[in-house]
């Protein structure tokens, strides 16, 4: 599904990325972990196409082509999704607006026909209903004035609609309760299928619980230097980031 | 008075007292004050010139250097009316500065007469002094050749829209609309500035006299081609209680001067104004309003938001008066710019000036480019960048123009914004 391969990139003169490697098969949860500023944003934001960040060495190969030529919205229409951090507030835009024009837009450049509307709306309500959101948020501005929880869980919903084959979730867990977690988790859950792949970036265990992955990664000073299976994230949530890194954070 | 006498005069204001001295006896006018009248407007406008920047009122906006020439007058009328924005509407026309009666019934019944006939049978009222900086009202008045003049009789209701349709294919216009609006009447006038790509010349004057308690809607929509010269007044009293909302979208024009002067009058009368510039190509459109609360309760708030790319020149200027009597007075004005393009510019003059010890005003103003991160974040859902742009910009405008009694301006509206961003985005 995704390969990262030798991956240099710096933002400003600031090289954040350092000979990053990382491959995700079909079906694969990967969770990538690490200490604040390690780089796991950046690796989100290089994903989903960011003009933020240069890319000074390396590529990305997605289904083995390289992405790196493609800007944001080509890699989402090729299936490509990052569930922000800190999804963008826009007054202005009707959430239920940007949902539509978002996936007709991917629709269009897949030469599929644009949607009809009272189908939309079936789908978004019922989509909406499993995520426990009310729908007068969808009628509120994008993000604008939503909870930290709400946020979050727009993110999942136009996940969920947009249907994609390459997920990122960046710190979907931060500002989360338990029991919002779970339904998050849930979401995320049922869209697991063997031609899907999710790239799960987390600072703790806790999210990890819920949403299992099958390889665990961690990232420091822009690098994986360490991989195994699940068992690693439970190693680092007792021991912390210490041992594995060598040195004192 | 002959043009060699004064040898610093610009080529334009050359054809300007020449198209003058070439319609004596032509314009439609009876009686010495209507000739007085257009006597001392040329007069005042040969002794002022078309103002430059040393003119504070024309500091941004020097017409000396950006009116070349004058797009000559033509006795071609080519040119028809355009269909109306809403289906309900009645079109008051002018094709080429000439007003066209409608036919229809509906039209008929309407209070409305053409300027051009009052003109003519010395009924029209024309202004006799010039402020040295009035340049709109000096040639307006020596030149104008026709209108509408519309008087609303007390408590007329909004079942019908009146469309002021000025059309301009080339060539070279001034036209004139007296509104009267009587007590408790609730109307909504649209006013279209509207013709082909050809060059051409017009200044069109709008003078409302609102009475008490009644509520008007007025939208200006601009949208003729991009070598046309405008210079366009808006005057308004407001008696007691008088609401007035005055809806500006300029999305056309080469060269746009765009004064808006109102003046409440009576206590409790409120001012909206809300105004949107799309501005692109090299063109200059400023907008310069001056709003005088003289009563006391009165309350204004003017909302400007402009868009601005390619080599576009943008001007607000905003003067809040606010005089002794006008206690309690709650007047804000805000403005606000978005700036797509290195080469683009807007220039922001807020000025308050208050007179009275006991009232709420606040002025503000922004300029900004398209923020990143929202683009991106767009982007990232697979909507192109173009699309995405595009939909920053209309959030940017579009909440100016929500919340019409009537929905369907507010559509018609939104299409028009949607065209500009389509075309231009």
């Amino acid at each position: 599904m995704l390969e990262i391969k030798n991956l240099y990139a710096r933002i400003g003169e600031t090289e954040i990325i350092r000979g990053l490697d990382l491959k995700i098969e079909d079906g694969e949860v990967a969770a990538v972990m690490g200490p604040n500023g390690s780089g796991k944003s950046t690796l989100s934001y290089i994903l989903a196409g960011s003009k933020n960040y240069k890319i000074t060495k390396g590529d990305i190969l997605y289904n083995g082509q390289s992405i790196l030529g493609i800007n944001a919205a080509e890699r989402a229409v090729l299936g490509i999704f990052l569930a922000f951090q800190y999804p963008m507030e826009i007054p202005g835009v009707a959430m239920m607006e940007f949902l539509k024009v978002g996936m007709n837009a991917q629709r269009k450049a897949r030469k599929e026909p644009a949607l009809n509307v009272s189908e939309f709306l079936k789908h978004v309500k019922a989509m909406a209903a499993r995520l426990e959101m009310d729908m007068s948020m969808l009628k509120r501005p994008l993000n604008v004035g939503f909870s930290g929880g709400e946020k979050k869980r727009a993110e999942i919903l136009q996940m969920v609609l947009l249907n994609p084959k390459f997920c990122v979730l960046d710190e979907t867990d931060s500002g989360l309760d338990v029991d919002a977690l779970k339904t998050v988790a849930e979401g995320v859950n049922a869209l697991r299928a063997s031609d899907r792949s999710f790239l799960v970036i987390t600072h703790y265990q806790r999210l990890l619980d819920y949403i299992v992955p099958d390889t665990v990664h961690v990232l420091y000073k822009g690098r994986i230097i360490k991989s195994g299976d699940k068992s690693l994230a439970s190693y680092l949530e007792q021991n912390g980031y210490t041992d594995i890194i060598g040195e004192p954070i | 008075m002959t043009v060699s006498e004064k040898v610093a005069l610009t080529q334009a204001e050359t054809e300007i007292i020449n198209n003058f001295i070439a319609l004596k006896g032509k314009l439609p006018q009876r009686g010495l004050l209507l000739e007085t009248a257009r006597k001392a407007a040329m007069d005042a406008f040969y002794k002022h010139g078309l103002p430059s920047r040393r003119m504070e009122n024309w500091h941004y906006t020097d017409m000396r250097t950006q009116l070349i020439c004058i797009a000559p007058y033509s006795s071609k009328s080519g040119g028809a009316l355009a269909a109306p924005l809403l289906s309900r509407s009645i079109v008051l026309g002018l094709i080429n500065g000439q007003a066209v009666i409608p036919s229809h019934k509906a039209g008929k019944k309407m209070p409305a007469t053409p300027f051009g006939a009052l003109l003519a049978n010395g009924e029209a009222e024309l202004p006799q002094d010039f402020a040295n900086d009035n340049v709109i009202a000096q040639l307006n008045t020596a030149l104008v050749s026709d209108g509408w003049k519309l008087d609303f009789p007390e408590n007329t209701s909004s079942d019908k829209i009146i469309e002021l349709q000025n059309v301009q294919n080339g060539a070279q216009s001034h036209v004139r609309f007296p509104v009267i609006i009587g007590s408790n009447a609730n109307v909504m006038i649209i006013e279209r500035q509207i013709g082909n790509d050809e060059e051409s010349f017009i200044s069109s004057v709008s003078n409302l006299d609102i009475s008490e308690g009644a509520q008007v809607s007025w939208i200006i929509i601009r949208t003729r081609g991009m070598t046309s010269t405008e210079l366009n007044q808006f005057n308004a009293r407001l008696g007691k209680n008088v609401a007035l909302k005055l809806y500006i979208i300029n999305a056309g024009s080469r060269f746009l001067r765009q004064e808006i002067n109102v003046n409440l009058d009576g206590m409790g009368a409120d001012f909206q104004l809300r105004g949107i510039n799309l501005l692109s190509g090299k063109t200059h459109t400023d907008t310069t309003m001056v709003v005088r609360h003289l009563a006391k309760d009165t309350t204004s708030t003017e909302i400007i938001r402009n868009v601005a790319i390619d080599e576009a020149r943008g001007v607000f200027q905003g003067m809040i008066r606010v005089a002794k009597e006008a206690q309690k007075t709650d007047a804000s004005m805000i403005c606000n710019s978005l700036i797509l393009s290195d080469s683009a510019e807007f220039d922001t003059k807020p000025e308050l000036e208050i007179f009275a010890d006991d009232v709420a005003c606040g002025h503000g103003a922004t300029v900004a480019e398209i923020d990143r991160d929202q683009l991106f974040y767009l982007m990232a859902r697979g909507i192109p960048e173009a699309q995405a742009r595009a939909m920053l910009v209309k959030a940017f405008v579009g909440e100016l123009i929500e919340g019409f009694d009537r929905k369907e301006m507010g559509e018609v509206l939104h299409i028009l914004l949607d065209q500009w961003l389509q075309v231009h985005i």
